[in-house]
């Protein structure tokens, strides 16, 4: 039994047997891989690297396709990241490939948060995996697996170490994917210097504590060639998707006045080792490593942060479902109490409100009484007037009665003349009557008013 | 390595793509490349990838026989892994009685061929239909079989898990018929209806060189009718068939199950070769011979042809209508605690059916 496949104990019990004939169980990994292919492969590839360093052109000669890329600006006010996803097929085999490039990284005045978006993306992934495992009815098995597999971290080539931005980001990412750093344009730098170069990034990785991936060495097919590649990283490389005559063949490289520089030559870069590395010797292994690293961590940090545990205080084992329980009896209750605190808010409201509203109510009562008042004042007031101008006109009734009574009735000469002052008496008191009645007509119309 | 000895060698123009496939071929064996140059990426790498690594962490595999004392589950089993897998009970030195209930008796080997290590486990199911009364005879192994969907799951479960959860499921359950000739008994059906619902039942006729070929197809025939009148699914269920190849393979399958098969682990020699056979009076039953017995197609279905698709039905669908069921019953539904960032939606959160009933 392989000894690095820790987690499989000795079985007790489980004595090796000696075979009499051919049972045919040697076609088992056929089997396997048989239906991975009809399933299909998935893999998913992070850049990460500033803005025009060459992260779509690597992938594009990585992949020989040419995926559609555009050119992004410079001026991103911050990190932003893009997905895209394509299927390619190589003779019988067919691999979802998403390629996720980073968006103005490194181009920010402020890079002090420049990784989270990085770290927010590769979260979610591991997000949407563990809710779809939580589901109660699930399909893992058809299930898109989006979880980066590999990040391809890479470093500009000044020559000199990295960027304090490259360490941050590194170690912010190295406990959640496996970094694979790669010297981007290696064709500015010359061999000695890229030595030198390659070694000054190893050791800045080891002194900070970055854990890049290493390739792995248990299988010993493969051990001997990890071993070496181990020794090549970071691989500097150089993509490019044009073409260029050279000698009797057509090969990529990128042609200068000086010269040509061929992208799958091996003195000139290490692009062959890193598509070796990352496709050919380790894709499944990257894939298993997220799987079985990565991505337990992050579930495990997850359920911890979330309550669960795997035995309580006293160290007695506790089943997820009782956990729950008391987890879920305990959210209810919370519940309970931001409903029962909302109730009594909105009753005190209500309180508030309908106070308000008597207060105005009686306001506007007070109003109208007042007014009341005040006409009934002015009514007893205008009665008054007229009960007087009602005993003024019997009282000048009665004298005007008086007076004519008093005149003899032989009078001639003056007749006319009393005719005549009885008829000047009777006009005036009209006239007088008259003004009376009108100003009672007007002081009744104010009155009605 | 060829790598290491071109980057050593300065001022090479070397043609980097024969080099590398040459080199290359040191340490992938068998490897056919995309025959355009420059289409080149590598992506079929990885089945040989994957291959290595499952060859490299070995595969487990859980076969339950059950059926009649008598009936030979013990010969069988070890005429289909070649070795000595199960004691017989038949032996002089056999000391176990009758038990009065069904016990179950799980029994492990390690078993390699070819560089393909196989974790075998063997669980066997004394005492099954032995007793005058046989009510509820499938209780203990619908138990058995439930608790390891229960262990596997609370491993599932587990904050701290194993890289890899040790498997006890029963992968298949080889139930074995008597050849009766007549047609399923009630013993039979019961069974098969309980148990077809939570994992892979293979029914084979089991001692079937007492049949003539003849009585042979019409109690197979027989069977499949009971079979489907009573809504019993067997192993390979048709709603499990995933495109039109495998339904046809399936079809074929399906038309000549259950197999009728002679188990034995003596040889005899038939016609200058070594074969496995029984010798009577009249002749010598050739377990290996297609004309003769259906050992052979058993063996390549159990075996050679479908025992990855054994182990996916189980894990894909008959553990998950048991994670399901068991979810729903401790009311363990995950969306209901939103918490954080979990804004989850199940797809439908109670058991309308189970599997594909």
């Amino acid at each position: 039994m392989a000894s690095s496949d820790v987690a499989r104990q000795p079985d007790k019990g489980a004595r090796p047997l000696s075979l009499a004939g051919h049972v045919g169980f040697d076609s088992l990994p056929d089997q396997l891989v048989n239906k991975s292919i009809t399933q299909g492969f998935c893999f998913n590839i992070l850049c990460i690297g500033e803005t025009g360093i060459g992260k779509s052109t690597l992938m594009d000669t990585l992949f020989n396709t040419n995926f559609e890329n555009f050119e992004s600006s410079h001026f991103e006010p911050q990190v932003k990241l893009r997905a895209q996803t394509y299927d390619l097929q190589e003779s019988n085999v067919r691999l979802r490939l998403t390629v996720v490039n980073t968006v103005g990284f490194g181009d920010q005045m402020n890079k002090q948060e420049s990784y989270q978006p990085v770290v927010d993306y590769i979260d979610k992934q591991f997000e949407t995996y563990l809710q779809e495992e939580l589901k109660i009815k699930r399909s893992l098995h058809n299930y898109h697996d989006s979880r980066v597999h590999a990040c391809l971290y890479f470093i500009s080539p000044s020559g000199h170490s990295l960027k304090s931005l490259d360490l941050v980001t590194m170690k912010k990412l190295d406990s959640k994917v496996n970094i694979i750093p790669v010297i981007a344009k290696a064709d500015t730098i010359s061999k000695s210097e890229l030595h030198k170069f390659k070694i000054k990034i190893m050791s800045e990785l080891v002194s900070n504590g970055v854990q890049i991936y290493q390739f792995p060495l248990d299988d010993e097919t493969v051990a001997k060639v990890n071993t070496t590649m181990n020794g090549h990283l970071p691989f500097a490389v150089v993509g490019s998707t044009e073409e260029v005559c050279v000698g009797n063949k057509m090969v990529k490289a990128r042609q200068y006045p000086w010269g040509v520089v061929q992208v799958e030559n091996e003195h000139h870069c290490d692009f062959v080792k890193l598509r070796e590395m990352l496709i050919c010797v380790n894709m499944e292994d990257l894939r298993e490593q997220t799987h079985t690293r990565h991505y337990e961590l992050y579930r495990r940090c997850k359920l911890e942060e979330m309550g669960f545990k795997d035995t309580d205080p006293e160290c007695k084992p506790v089943s997820l479902q009782q956990t729950y329980e008391a987890k879920r009896q305990e959210f209810l209750a919370e519940l309970q109490k931001r409903e029962d605190e909302m109730r009594q808010v909105f009753v005190q409201r209500v309180k508030e409100k309908e106070a308000e509203l008597k207060e105005a109510e009686r306001e506007l009562q007070g109003r109208f009484e007042q007014l009341k008042r005040l006409h009934a004042d002015e009514k007893a007031a205008l009665e008054e007037k007229k009960r007087l101008l009602d005993n003024d006109l019997t009282s000048f009734g009665n004298r005007r009665t008086a007076a004519a009574l008093l005149q003899p009735p032989g009078f001639t000469v003056n007749g006319k003349k009393d005719k005549d002052r009885k008829k000047w008496v009777e006009l005036s008191c009209l006239y007088l009557m008259a003004q009376y009645t009108q100003a009672l007509m007007a002081n009744f119309k104010l009155f009605l008013s | 390595m060829g790598i290491e000895e071109t980057k050593k060698e300065s001022e090479l123009e070397a043609e980097v793509r024969l080099e590398l496939r040459q080199s290359a071929s040191g340490f992938q064996t068998g490897f056919i490349r995309g025959t355009d140059l420059f289409g080149y990426v590598g992506i079929e790498a990885v089945l040989d990838q994957m291959r290595r690594k499952t060859m490299k962490a070995g595969f487990e595999f859980n076969i339950m026989v059950v059926g009649q004392s008598g009936l030979g589950k013990s010969t069988l089993v070890n005429t289909l892994f070649k070795s000595k897998v199960s004691r017989k009970s038949c032996t002089p030195d056999y000391e176990e009685q009758i038990s009065k209930t069904v016990k179950l008796h799980a029994v492990s080997h390690v078993i390699e061929e070819k560089g393909v290590k196989m974790k075998l486990t063997v669980i066997d199911t004394p005492g099954f239909g032995d007793q005058i009364n046989n009510e509820n005879c499938w209780e203990p192994i619908v138990n058995y079989v439930n608790e390891q969907y229960e262990k596997y799951l609370r491993e599932e479960l587990n904050i701290n898990r194993k890289r890899r959860i040790p498997d006890s499921r029963v992968h298949c359950c080889i139930y074995f018929l008597p050849a009766t000739g007549h047609r399923l008994r009630p013993i039979d059906l019961e069974f098969m209806k309980r148990l077809g619902k939570i994992v892979s039942i293979v029914p084979v006729i089991a001692k079937a060189d007492t049949l003539t070929v003849e009585e042979r197809q019409e109690f197979k025939e027989r069977i499949r009718k009971d079979l489907t009148s009573n809504e019993i699914r067997v192993y390979p269920q048709r709603e499990h068939d995933e495109d039109p190849e495998e339904r046809l393979l399936n079809d074929r399958i399906r038309e000549s199950i259950p197999f009728a098969v002679v188990g034995t682990d003596k040889e005899h020699q038939v016609n200058g070769n070594k074969v496995l056979g029984r010798k009577t009076k009249w002749g010598i039953i050739e377990v290996e011979n297609v004309a003769h017995c259906e050992f052979a197609n058993l063996r390549d279905l159990l075996i050679r042809s479908h025992l990855q698709d054994l182990k996916d039905v189980t894990h894909n669908i008959h553990y998950e209508t048991y994670r399901v069921r068991r979810l729903n019953e401790s009311n363990m539904n995950f969306s209901e605690l939103v918490l954080t960032s979990w804004p989850l939606k199940n797809g439908t959160d109670t058991c309308e059916t189970e599997s594909q009933l």
